[in-house]
C-alpha cells in the first residue's frame, strides 16, 4: 500500500478512536484538511512549488504512523542538544511524543508553555481562535499535518508580559526499529505588547528513516516582539518538511534564523503576513550542507498593508555533492505603500557537484515602495586561503574562517549570548573545526 | 637555511624562473632587485609554497631539508614567513583572532600547548607598541578597509608575533609613506639577529637604507644575473637597469 493509501486508512481509524475526545471544530477541521489531502497528494516535482525538490523517494518508505515508539532517552543526552548556561523552559518531544520528564513546562497566569495534546478538547479559548486559522491548510502538507497532528509545543503569552527565560523546544528522533512519520504542530500566541523567544530543534539520532512534518502557526500581537530560532540537524536518513505560518501586527516585531544543517530533504515554507502597520519581519538563515543532500528554502512575505518593512538574509555553504533551494517571494498589494522589502541570498559552492537554485519572486503593485534582491554564487577565494596559510593556518581552519566570515552576519539578530555561543559552536563543529570563531560588529 | 639550486617555474605553461640559484644563511638579510617581470614576486611566492606555480626544476631547500613537497603552513611551521606585497583582505575576521590562531597552529605543529591568553595579550601589546598601532586596529576585520600603511604594518605585526627564521619581504616598502617606511623597517631590524635571515624584495634603494643588505641581488628574466654588496643597490638606483642588460649582451 502505497503512504497516501496508508494514511487514509490510517485517518479513519483516528477518527473512531478520538471520537467524543476532541472538540467539533478540531473533526471538522481534520476532516476537511484530510479531504485537501486525499485530493491532492503528496506534492511533486511537477507542482511548481516544488519543482527542485523531489519528494517521492521519501514517500515511497514504509513509515510506522501510530506512535509505537520508545520515549526512553537520558536527560543528559537531551541536554546536550539543548542551550545550556542559561535557565530555560523546556519541550521535549521524543519520536513524536510528548516526554513530561524531561520538559520543563508551565502555566502561569501570563504565559504557559506546555503540550498542545491537551487543547484539542477544545477547553482553550485561545486555541480555539487560532488553531488553523493561520496556516493555509489549503497545501497538502499542512493539511495532512493538520488531518493528523497530536502533539507538539503550545505556547502563550498575555499582552504586556515577557517570557523571562528562553523556551526550548526539541524534537528528538531515537527509535532504531521502524521508519517513522512523525506530524509534529506548535502553536504561538504572543499577544500585544509581549516579547519571547523561542529554540526550536529537530535532531535525529536514529539510522531509520525518519519524516517529520511539522506545522507552526504564530500571531504576533501588535507592538510585540517574537524571535524564533530553528535548528534543524538531522541524519542523512530524514526528511524534514517545516511549513510556518507568521501573522502579525501593526508596529511588531519578528525574526525567524533557521540553521538548516542537513538531512536527506528539508524543505521549509516560511510564510509572512502583517495585518498591521509599521511590523518588522526579519528572516535570516545558514545553510551548511554536504553530502547528498538538499535543503530547499521558500519565503513568502505577504505586504498586504503600508509601512511594513521585511528582510531576508540567506546564506548557503554547499559542499560535496549537496543542493540549496531559494525561492523568495514577495508580494506587495496595491494598498501597501511605504513597503520596505528586501531580500539576500549569498552562495558558496565548495565543488563542482555542489549546486544552487536561487529564484527571488518579487510582485509589486504599490507604486510607492523600496523592494531589493539579490544573489551571488561564489567560490572560497584561493588567495586569502594562501594568504592564512602562509602564516601557519592549516588549509582546513582557513576554509572554515572564510565560511564563517561569509555567513557570520546572520547572527547578528541573535541577542541571548549564550544562545548565541551555542549556535556559533554548532557552526564550527559543522564546518568540523576547533576554532574560536568571533562575530565581528561590523 | 635557505638553499635554492637551479630552479625553474612555470605558471600556465610560461617560464618565469629559468634556473636560479640562492644561498641565505642565518644572520644574513639579502635584497633582491630587478625590473618588473623578471620574477621577484614568484620566486617569494614558490618559496612560501603557492600552489599554482608550477617547478619544474631544481629544488629548495630550507636548514637541509627539501620543502617542495611542504604545503604553504608547513613551511610556516618551518619558519618561512612571506609579507605579501598585496596582503589579502577577509571580512569578519578580527586581527586578534587570526593572529592567536596562527600562532596557536604553529605552537601546534611544534607539540606545544596553546598560548595563554595573558601571555598572548601581552606579546601582542608589545608588538602593537613597535609598529606604533593602534588599539582599535586588533578589533578589525584583517586588512578590510586598511591603507596601503596599515596593510604593510600588520604584515610586519605578524611576523613579529611569529618570529619566524626567514622572513621574505614582497615590496613591502610599496605604498608606504617615509614614517610608516621607518616604522616598518624598524620592526624588522628588530627582528633580525644571528638565528634569523631577511630577503628583501624591492624596486627602490630607500627601504635598503632603513635595512642594510648584506647582498644584493640582480634578479633578471628568471635568473639570478648579478650580485654584490649593498653598493650594488645604490648603484642601481643611480643608473636604472639598463647598463646590465647591456652586460648580459
Amino acid at each position: 500500500m502505497n503512504l497516501k493509501d496508508k494514511l487514509i486508512n490510517s485517518f479513519e481509524n483516528l477518527v473512531q478512536s478520538s471520537n467524543g475526545s476532541e472538540a467539533e471544530h478540531v473533526g471538522t477541521k481534520r476532516t476537511e484538511s484530510m479531504a485537501v489531502f486525499t485530493a491532492q497528494g503528496f506534492p511533486s516535482m511537477k507542482d511548481e512549488e516544488w519543482k527542485y525538490t523531489p519528494l517521492n523517494k521519501s514517500i515511497k518508505r514504509d513509515y510506522q504512523l501510530e506512535s509505537q515508539f520508545s520515549t526512553d532517552v537520558k536527560s543528559s543526552e537531551v541536554d546536550s542538544f539543548l542551550c545550556s548556561g542559561i535557565d530555560s523552559y523546556k519541550l521535549v518531544f521524543v519520536n513524536g511524543v510528548f516526554s513530561s520528564a524531561l520538559s520543563n513546562t508551565t502555566s502561569q497566569e501570563n504565559f504557559f508553555v506546555t503540550n498542545l495534546k491537551d487543547a484539542f478538547s477544545g477547553d482553550s479559548e485561545i486555541f480555539n481562535e487560532y488553531f488553523g486559522k493561520l496556516a493555509d491548510t489549503q497545501q497538502s502538507m499542512v493539511a495532512l499535518n493538520t488531518a493528523f497532528a497530536k502533539e507538539g509545543a503550545f505556547i502563550y503569552v498575555k499582552a504586556g508580559s515577557v517570557v523571562d527565560k528562553l523556551i526550548q523546544i526539541i524534537y528528538i528522533n531515537n527509535d532504531n526499529s521502524e521508519a517513522q512519520l512523525s506530524q509534529v504542530r506548535n502553536l504561538f500566541v504572543v499577544e500585544d505588547r509581549a516579547e519571547v523567544q523561542i529554540l526550536e530543534r529537530h535532531q535525529s539520532l536514529t539510522d531509520e528513516y525518519v519524516f517529520t512534518n511539522v506545522v507552526t502557526e504564530t500571531s504576533v500581537g501588535n507592538e510585540a516582539h517574537f524571535k524564533h530560532f530553528k535548528v534543524q540537524n538531522n541524519l542523512d536518513q530524514t526528511t524534514l518538511v517545516d511549513s510556518t505560518f507568521v501573522q502579525q501586527g501593526a508596529k511588531s516585531s519578528s525574526l525567524v534564523d533557521t540553521f538548516a544543517f542537513g538531512g536527506d530533504l528539508t524543505r521549509n515554507n516560511l510564510h509572512f503576513e502583517f495585518s498591521g502597520e509599521y511590523a518588522e519581519a526579519n528572516m535570516d538563515a545558514i545553510t551548511l550542507l554536504k553530502g547528498d543532500t538538499i535543503v530547499d528554502h521558500h519565503t513568502f512575505v505577504d505586504h498586504a498593508v503600508p509601512n511594513c518593512q521585511s528582510n531576508q538574509l540567506y546564506k548557503g555553504i554547499y559542499d560535496e555533492k549537496s543542493k540549496g533551494v531559494f525561492n523568495g517571494k514577495v508580494m506587495v498589494r496595491k494598498d501597501a505603500q511605504k513597503t520596505n522589502a528586501f531580500q539576500q541570498n549569498n552562495n558558496l559552492l565548495l565543488t563542482d557537484l555542489a549546486a544552487i537554485d536561487t529564484k527571488p519572486q518579487l510582485e509589486i503593485f504599490a507604486d510607492d515602495v523600496a523592494c531589493s534582491h539579490g544573489c551571488t554564487i561564489g567560490q572560497l577565494d584561493d588567495e586569502a586561503l594562501f594568504y592564512m596559510q602562509s602564516r601557519g593556518i592549516p588549509i582546513k581552519e582557513a576554509k572554515a574562517f572564510l565560511m564563517f566570515a561569509f555567513a557570520g552576519d546572520t547572527l547578528k539578530n541573535i541577542t541571548i549570548p549564550e544562545l548565541k555561543a551555542q549556535l556559533i559552536n554548532l557552526v564550527a563543529q559543522k564546518l568540523n573545526v576547533n576554532l574560536e570563531l568571533n562575530e565581528l560588529n561590523i | 637555511m635557505l638553499k635554492i639550486q637551479d630552479l625553474k617555474v612555470e605558471i600556465e605553461g610560461k617560464e618565469i624562473i629559468k634556473g636560479l640559484n640562492l644561498e641565505i644563511n642565518k644572520g644574513e638579510v639579502h635584497a633582491i632587485m630587478g625590473p618588473n617581470g623578471a620574477g621577484k614576486s614568484t620566486l617569494s611566492a614558490v618559496i612560501a609554497g603557492r600552489e599554482e606555480y608550477e617547478v619544474t626544476g631544481g629544488k629548495i631547500e630550507f636548514e637541509g631539508k627539501d620543502i617542495m613537497d611542504l604545503a604553504p603552513e608547513e613551511r610556516a611551521h618551518a619558519g618561512v614567513f612571506l609579507s605579501f606585497q598585496y596582503p589579502v583582505e577577509i571580512p569578519g575576521v578580527s586581527v586578534t583572532n587570526f593572529i592567536k590562531t596562527a600562532i596557536n597552529e604553529n605552537r601546534k605543529a611544534k607539540g606545544l600547548d596553546a598560548m595563554e591568553a595573558k601571555d598572548l595579550l601581552k606579546l601582542m601589546r608589545e608588538k602593537q607598541q613597535l609598529l606604533e598601532m593602534d588599539k582599535t586596529f586588533m578589533s578589525r576585520s584583517i586588512n578590510e578597509g586598511f591603507s596601503g600603511g596599515e596593510k604593510k604594518r600588520n604584515e610586519i605585526f605578524q611576523m613579529a608575533m611569529l618570529d619566524p627564521k626567514l622572513a621574505i619581504l614582497d615590496e613591502t616598502d610599496s605604498g608606504l609613506d617615509i614614517d610608516a617606511l621607518r616604522i616598518v623597517a624598524n620592526g624588522v631590524n628588530k627582528l633580525k639577529g644571528e638565528d634569523n635571515a631577511v630577503m628583501v624584495i624591492t624596486h627602490y634603494q630607500r627601504l635598503l637604507d632603513h635595512i642594510i643588505p648584506d647582498f644584493v641581488h640582480v634578479l633578471f628574466d628568471g635568473k639570478i644575473v648579478k650580485s654584490g654588496d649593498k653598493n650594488l643597490a645604490l648603484e642601481l638606483e643611480e643608473k636604472g637597469y639598463d647598463w646590465i642588460k647591456q652586460e648580459l649582451k
